[in-house]
């Protein structure tokens, strides 16, 4: 196996998209959005649950897709726990540096995301990545429309 | 049955390969295996060199100037009218418009045709197997005028219940729009049956959207008797951004422009302006003249083929790579039909089609992954995208062997 392959499919992610983590409904959520790549059918709704404080308690993602969006949907629901918005965009900004190349990918603020830097070989599969965060961001931010990644 | 004609070499794959510059070309370090071939044909040497010496030595506007060039760039462009016309075995050169491709060849139907004439109570007629450019024209017809559509439904192999088609039909049916062969499946629809269960049940025009069929059979209009065909050159082994639209001349003749602008006029005045006839009419505006010649090019490179053969081997081909792929556990083809050609659409359970469309093309794999243009197909079979490996003639078993190897892999990966 090729080893650019080896670093896009990295045990982690290979493992979170057999058994993605906090993935079904969260009744009682607080925030919700839905997400769509409408070039491969990714699909997911990410609902949060946040405190009056700002402070996401909990975050579930459900819907389909491919490896990379439901491994990045299921580290992201554990990364961005007990953070608030501002600090789970900081992590996006920082995600998004390191799949596109631009930036290196601080393992300080990313911690197990960093398993994501593969991405950056592969321009096409960036949306997959970014697809569960840009939904999360739309529900936190409660957008109306769905996100799509067009 | 057209004849084989007498000149042709036996078919020799390897020597066809050699027309094709790009396919020894290597991708991520391997020999590229092109397998996308329903979203676009390689060219031949023959075509790219046509259109690199239309603009090396003759490149003026056509139907313009009165100098040497103009008139020589015209004579080619008029050239691959009588070409396409050939190709299809159209009753004349003035039956062929030239388009940007398949969807402006659909639009142009759509809005010239359809649009001026239909009429709240009256019907469109597609298939659910339809490449979304055969579906939203038509929406949008039906939106501008408050006809209906009407949706013939496909069985679980994927090919078009003729029985439930024909019930769809009636007084009220304006136009019918199929595929010739689905982009998404394969499925090859029976066109001249269909079109004449059209002329006995109702009053419809047909349209026949030709975008898959033309690169894998030869196609006789005069065999189909349908009103409009439409193709894209780029399927067809000729340069992007030209397309053809046959339409039956007494239809032409009597639908309104497009667009409008040069080209397209006999005279204006500011009070007045008389259209030139068909095709003419429907091609205001320069076209893309380097395009049109090598498309011209193209028919001519077919034409020096048996293309029976090209047929008899790309069946082979589909039926040895179906075998191969059945042979890999969890693996489930989407489109079965019968009377199928050139396209192999499957899902691997448990790997996602986006993620096997990555892993083949590390391995210098071309496939696409996705929907494919088809959002109603996908829904009919349930999944959200499929793989497509799709072919043409300069294929080989080698290129499936490594298909079905970098799947083995990827399963095994997951
Ligand atoms: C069946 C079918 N119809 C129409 C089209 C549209 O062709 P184009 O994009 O060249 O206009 C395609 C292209 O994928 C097709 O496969």
């Amino acid at each position: 196996m090729n080893d650019e392959l080896r670093e896009l499919y990295q045990q982690i992610i290979l493992d979170h998209n057999r058994s993605p983590r906090n993935f079904g409904d969260l009744p009682g959520a607080t925030h919700s959005a839905e997400g769509y790549n409408p070039l491969c059918g990714d699909h997911y709704f990410v609902r949060a649950h946040v405190s009056e404080e700002g402070i996401i308690e909990k975050v579930f993602f459900e819907g389909s897709g491919c490896a990379i969006s439901k491994a990045s949907a299921s580290l992201m629901t554990s990364a961005v726990k007990g953070k608030t918005l501002a600090e789970a965009k900081r992590i996006f900004e920082e995600f998004h540096g390191m799949v596109t190349g631009r930036r290196e990918g601080e393992e300080e603020i990313l911690g197990k995301l960093t398993v994501f830097s593969g991405v950056r070989e592969f321009p096409v599969r960036v949306k997959c990545a970014a697809l569960p965060w840009h939904t999360l961001v739309a529900a936190l931010e409660r957008k109306q429309e769905p996100v799509t990644t067009e | 049955m057209t004849s084989r004609p007498a000149e042709v070499m036996p078919f020799d794959v390897g020597r066809l390969r050699r027309d094709f510059p790009i396919l020894t070309r290597r991708v991520r370090g391997r020999p590229l295996v092109y397998l996308d071939n329903a979203a676009t044909t390689q060219k031949p040497r023959c075509v790219i060199e046509a259109v690199a010496d239309f603009y090396t030595r003759s490149n003026a506007n056509i139907h313009r100037g009165i100098h040497a060039l103009s008139e020589e760039a015209t004579a080619r462009y008029e050239e691959t009218r009588r070409l396409a016309a050939r190709f299809l075995n159209a009753s004349s050169p003035k039956e062929i418009v030239f388009t940007k491709g398949t969807t402006e060849a659909i639009n142009l139907v759509a809005a010239s045709y359809a649009r001026p004439r239909l009429k709240s109570g009256d019907e469109i007629l597609i298939t659910h197997l339809e490449h979304h450019a055969n579906i939203v024209p038509w929406q949008m017809v039906c939106q501008a005028t408050g006809a209906r559509l009407r949706v013939a439904p496909i069985d679980d192999t994927g090919a078009v219940i003729l029985e439930e088609f024909e019930a769809l039909l009636s007084e009220r049916t304006a136009v019918v729009a199929l595929a010739h062969q689905s982009n998404a499946l394969g499925t090859v629809n029976p066109v001249a049956r269909m079109c004449r269960l059209v002329r006995e049940n109702s009053p419809a025009v047909v349209l026949v959207d030709g975008a898959q069929a033309v690169a894998h059979r030869k196609v006789d209009l005069k065999e189909i008797d349908c009103d409009f065909y439409a193709f894209s050159g780029h399927k067809l082994f000729g340069p992007t951004g030209v397309g053809v639209l046959y339409g039956r001349y007494e239809i032409l003749k009597m639908m309104e422009p497009y667009q409008g602008g040069g080209d397209m006029i006999r005279a204006v005045t500011f009070e007045r302006t008389l259209y030139k006839d068909p095709p003419e009419r429907f091609e205001a505006g320069t076209p893309p003249v380097a395009s049109v010649i090598g498309l011209g090019r193209a028919f001519e490179y077919l034409s020096g083929l048996d293309r029976m053969a090209l047929s008899e081997y790309e069946d082979e081909l589909l039926e040895y790579g179906t075998d191969r792929l059945r042979e890999i556990d969890g693996l489930r083809m989407i489109g079965t039909a019968k009377r199928k050609s050139s396209v192999i659409s499957f899902v691997i359970d448990g790997v996602h089609p986006h993620d096997l469309g990555t892993i083949l093309d590390v391995e210098g794999i071309a496939v696409r992954a996705g929907h494919h243009c088809a959002q109603p197909v996908m829904e009919r079979f349930g999944v959200p995208a499929t793989v497509r490996a799709s072919l043409a003639f300069y294929n080989t078993r080698h290129e499936l062997d490594r298909l079905v190897e970098a799947l083995d892999a990827a399963k095994e990966m997951f």
